[in-house]
């Protein structure tokens, strides 16, 4: 099972982690990303609002980055601290 | 030194001690930013910050590491907090120690340009009207992008 994490207003409308058995078809931070913008109409919707930033495994990645089942895939909505 | 803190904390009580505690520096920047009780259109009653356990502290450490290689910093000392922080209260404090004034003017200003708009945090503006999840400004962008080599 691979462990999703969300953060700011995407945790609350996700809560902050669930765990996922990867679906095949997805093997990168991309196709999760795009897999649950289908699951999820209020993921797509934020994910449409604003471009998510992915970090596996504590690592900011690129959609591109391979994922598999053991990894934790991290999505953050724009930073905005200070 | 990096730190996430829970809890309020003394901006005045930690420069001193960062003062004290740097060798050899000739200047030392400071910047102090505050929760604003005003939004556009609402009182603002305290921010609520939420950040990822390990990616957040680890983007600020890199951040500080390279601006202390590019402006040959002695040291640097970003506080910030995290969780509820009351309008008023201090969110964050950065400070650099140089040889010279505009290494340390320069490096906590680009340091906190970094902090607005790289470092992972999320901020929730909690106001008498409601609630909404804050991004940064055009103009937070903007200020940032002056720091590419």
């Amino acid at each position: 099972m691979a462990t999703l994490t969300f953060f700011g207003k995407l945790a609350d409308v996700m809560g902050r982690e669930r765990s996922l058995a990867l679906p095949q078809a997805v093997s990168t931070a991309g196709a999760l990303k795009d897999y649950l913008c289908a699951q999820d109409s209020v993921f797509a919707e934020v994910s449409a609002q604003s471009a998510l930033r992915i970090a596996v495994n504590d690592v900011l990645a690129d959609d591109a980055v391979a994922i598999r089942d053991e990894d934790e895939i991290a999505f953050m909505p724009p930073f905005s601290g200070g | 030194m990096i730190d996430l803190l829970s809890d309020d904390f003394d901006p005045a009580a930690r420069l001193s001690a960062f003062t004290a505690s740097v060798d050899g520096a000739g200047a030392i920047a400071s910047f102090v930013g505050l929760v604003r009780d005003q939004s556009a259109d609402a009182r603002v009653r305290r921010l609520r910050l939420d950040y990822h356990p390990t990616l957040t502290r680890a983007s600020i450490e890199a951040a500080a590491q390279a601006a202390a290689r590019r402006w040959g910093l002695r040291d640097i000392l970003v506080l910030h907090r995290v969780g509820d922080v009351q309008a008023g209260a201090p969110i964050v404090l950065a400070a650099t120690a140089a040889d010279h004034r505009r290494a340390a003017f320069e490096a906590c200003d680009h340091l906190m340009d970094y902090l607005k708009t790289q470092a992972p945090f999320w901020k929730l503006e909690i106001t008498d009207q409601g609630e909404r999840w804050i991004e940064p400004r055009a103009q937070d962008y903007k200020d940032a992008a002056r720091w590419r080599a």
